[in-house]
Parts: C-alpha cells; structure tokens; sequence
C-alpha cells in the first residue's frame, strides 16, 4: 500500500537524481565506447583502417587494402539489366563472388539467376535458380538474375535495430560488418532474397582474395553477419564498372550515373521497355530490368 | 573454331573516332582490332595475284571452312568484302571501309542495333562508367558469317541449402 502512495506521487528526489546519473554515465561511456565506422572521426576510422589492413594482410598473406572512398557529388548510381540477352550462364555469380570476397564455404552468392518460362513470364512462383542443363539457354526459358536492388526507400534498413545498415549519399545501400549483430531482421524484409548471412566462419583460399577492399563493401567479413550486393562499391566509386557488368558475355548489364542525361541508363530508361521487381512494394528499386530488343 | 582462336588475342586497343550524330563532341571510343582468324590478314597477301572472280559459287580451293549462316539467300562473299582493294569492306553505296568500322557495315541492316551499340546499350562495355569506355566490334561476338549468337555452358547452380547435421537433433 506505501509504494502505491509513493508511485501516486511520481519518483523521489533520491530516485530522479540517481536515474539521471546513470543515464548521463551511460552516455559519457557510449560516447567513449566504439563507434559505428561511419560516425567516427575520420583520424580514429583511418588508423582503424590501417589496422585492418594489417590483420587481413597477415590472415591472407598479401597486402590487402581497405579504402573509404565516400560517394562521388552529383552521382546517384543505378543498374539496368536486359532480359532479352541474359542466356543465364552465371558468369556474373562467380565474377561478383571472386570480386568480392564471398565465402567459398559455406558457399554465399549475392547473384541468383532464375530460370523462367517464357509461357509465364517474370513470376518467382515458378522460378528454377537450380537449373543445369549442357548448354544454356534452354529452349522455351529466360533468365532473371536477382541481387540487391538497391531500392531508394529499402525495407531492410528500416527494420535493423542497431542501426548498422543504411543508404548512402549515391544510393548504395550498405552494411557496417562490426556493428551488425547479426539479427538477420533484414533478410526477412527485404522483398528480393538479397541479404546473405554468414552462417560460419567464411573462407576464401589464399591468394583468391581481392586485395582491393572498401571498408563498405569486399573486405573480409566475420561470422554472424549479413552481406550483400554493394553495386562494387570499391570499384564504381572509383569509376570503374561493377565486375558483373564487365564479365557478362552478352553484355545484358549495364551501369551508370542517373544524373547524368548522357548516361547509358537513362538512354535505357528513356527509349525502352523498363520494369523493376515488386513495384507494389514501393521499395523503389535502383535496379531495371529492360528488354533490348 | 577461328574466333576461339581469337579470345586470347585483344591486345593493343586500337583507338576510332567519330562524330556522334547532331550535337556533341567527337567521341573517342577504344575498340580492340577486329576478331581475325590468325595469318588471315591482310587478304591481299593471297588475293593480289589472283584474278577476281565475281561469280557466285561454292567456295572450294579456299574458306571452304566459311558457313554462311546469315541471309544466305541473299548475300555472299563481295556484297560485303571489298573485290578490288581486298583489305577493305564496302557499304552497299560502294564506299569503302576498313575492317574496324565494320559496325557501319552492320548497321546498314541492323541500323536500329548500331544506334544502341553507340549508345552503350547493346553489347558489352568495359573500363569507367563515367569516362573512357572499351566497346567490342560487332564481330567479337556475332561471327558475321552464322551471327546468331553461340550457347554457352552455365557455371555450377548454388548448392541447395541443407540443414547441418548436428543441428537435427532430437529427430529420428
């Protein structure tokens, strides 16, 4: 009965002033704790940079950069894809795994290509990703390669509770792998089966790795944490195509710069038949999928 | 069989020009040198001594390896290479070009495909997205004689996921 009167009353003096210290401390000791790469000042990221560099170069036997590159001004980067070329010959799947540092096993691919048939067009309730026919294609098939879609309102970003995924200034949706706790909440919400999870520790053999790493994107990941599709972010930030792009043999993917009118993307967006995945998500997806001919 | 002799023979891009259509700069577009069977080229080493004969024909003493798989109905050898400067194609007005402009060859049909091909849209492109870009001639990928793109054998589908074995426990 005394503690009801006294809840009645709201808290004690002694009782407010001992809830805000602690809150004040907590907030002293996150302030000093580690930090999200990217809020951290860009001296404390860069000697954190230099000492990863160091630990993978050691685990991997050659020197292994890892670069934060930010995003370029006036880029906002998209993908089109041309479904009357893609023969489905996942050249792109194991071009995007050596690129960037995918586990060889357990085996990760941030590319899935999906067989069709043709009689009932893009629909995933039918799709085949396990087809191995001799040769492709196959008679009366398409294929539709998925990997993130880089959406411009992503689901996943929304549900992470940490805060350790997010959307960047050129529309690259990216993953901090040392603060992922690896919750897999974005998995589930993202639409497109594009997140991947590292279900144990990752390997890639020595001298497979890409040394060329962003601190975003291809570095080594740990076990217990989500990777996917970052558009190569290590290599397009630099002004290079993504690795899928450059190995399609017949040159279905395509890449480039929204903003700018002279770009091959929005030649595609312009003059062809354009779609994207899910529209009536409204994810908003950064990734068109077109038909050439 | 020629053009897989070929694959490992882009060496130094070599470097063509042109105005793109109306407005805009002159466009520097990096193209490796055309797919030739190796020892082919130049056509003139054989065809200088030999008389032209401009008769349509099954070939036998020579290219008897060409199929022609590609309105053959229609076409043969001379309406594309060239019968007086042999190192040469010419467009179906007689004007003359080198073989690294066979695109305009092309596109004298295909005209719609050479309007994406310039746009970057139809076939493959390497290098930057914002700057110097290599394409590929026409004839890197589609043989001109049987043009219809080849299959290819697909790289390994995903392993199916499967449930570790010590985390079945508890089943039967």
């Amino acid at each position: 009965m005394k503690r009801d009167a006294d809840d009645a009353a709201g808290p004690s003096r002694r009782q407010f002033v001992s809830a805000a210290a602690s809150a004040a401390a907590a907030w002293i000791l996150t302030a000093c704790g580690p930090k999200r790469l990217v809020e951290m000042p860009k001296e404390r990221l860069h000697k954190a940079l230099r000492e990863l560099e160091r630990q993978y170069s050691e685990t991997y036997g050659t020197a292994v950069t890892v670069a934060d590159t930010p995003a370029l001004p006036g880029v906002q980067f998209a993908y089109a894809l041309d479904l009357s070329r893609c023969i489905g010959c996942r050249r792109c799947v194991y071009a995007c795994v050596e690129e960037n540092n995918q586990s060889r096993d357990p085996q990760v691919h941030w590319i899935r290509v999906h067989a069709m048939e043709k009689e009932k067009g893009v629909d995933f309730s039918h799709s085949d990703p396990y087809y191995e026919p001799k040769e492709v294609p196959e008679e009366g098939r398409f294929y539709v390669p998925v990997a993130c879609q880089q959406c411009e309102n992503p689901p996943c970003t929304k549900v992470c509770p940490v805060g350790a995924t997010w959307k960047e200034e050129d529309g690259i949706v990216v993953i901090d792998y040392d603060w992922c706790i690896g919750c897999r909440y974005c998995m589930a919400a993202c639409p497109y089966g594009a997140r991947h999870f590292n279900w144990a520790e990752p390997t890639i053999p020595k001298g497979e790795l890409n040394p060329n790493t962003h601190v975003l994107g291809n570095r080594p990941r740990q076990k217990g944490v989500v990777e996917k599709c970052t558009f190569c972010i290590q290599r397009t930030r630099a002004g290079r195509y993504p690795a899928c792009v450059e190995v399609c043999p017949v040159g279905a993917r395509k890449f480039g710069n929204l903003l700018d009118p002279a770009s091959e993307i929005r030649y595609i967006i312009e003059k062809k038949r354009v779609l994207v995945l899910k529209e009536d998500l409204r994810t908003v997806p950064r990734f068109f999928y077109f038909y050439g001919t | 069989m020629a053009r897989a002799a070929l694959v490992g023979l882009v060496p130094a891009l070599l470097a063509v020009a042109w105005a793109t259509a109306g407005e805009g700069p002159t466009e520097r577009l990096e193209i490796p040198p055309p797919p030739f069977t190796e020892g082919i080229f130049p056509c003139s080493s054989c065809h200088a001594d030999l008389k032209v004969n401009r008769t349509r024909r099954p070939l036998t003493a020579m290219h008897d390896d060409i199929q022609l798989r590609h309105d053959e109905q229609h076409r043969w050898c001379l309406d594309c290479h060239d019968a007086t400067d042999r190192d040469s194609l010419h467009l179906a007005s007689g004007e003359r070009i080198p073989f690294e402009q066979s695109y305009l060859l092309c596109g004298q049909c295909h005209g719609e495909k050479l309007r994406d091909w310039r746009a970057g849209v139809h076939g493959r492109r390497t290098g930057s997205w914002n700057g110097q870009k290599s394409y590929l001639l026409c004839a890197h990928c589609h043989n001109p004689h049987q043009p219809r793109f080849r299959s290819l054998a697909p790289k390994p589908a995903p392993r199916r996921p499967e449930r570790p074995k010590e985390t079945i426990g508890g089943l039967p």
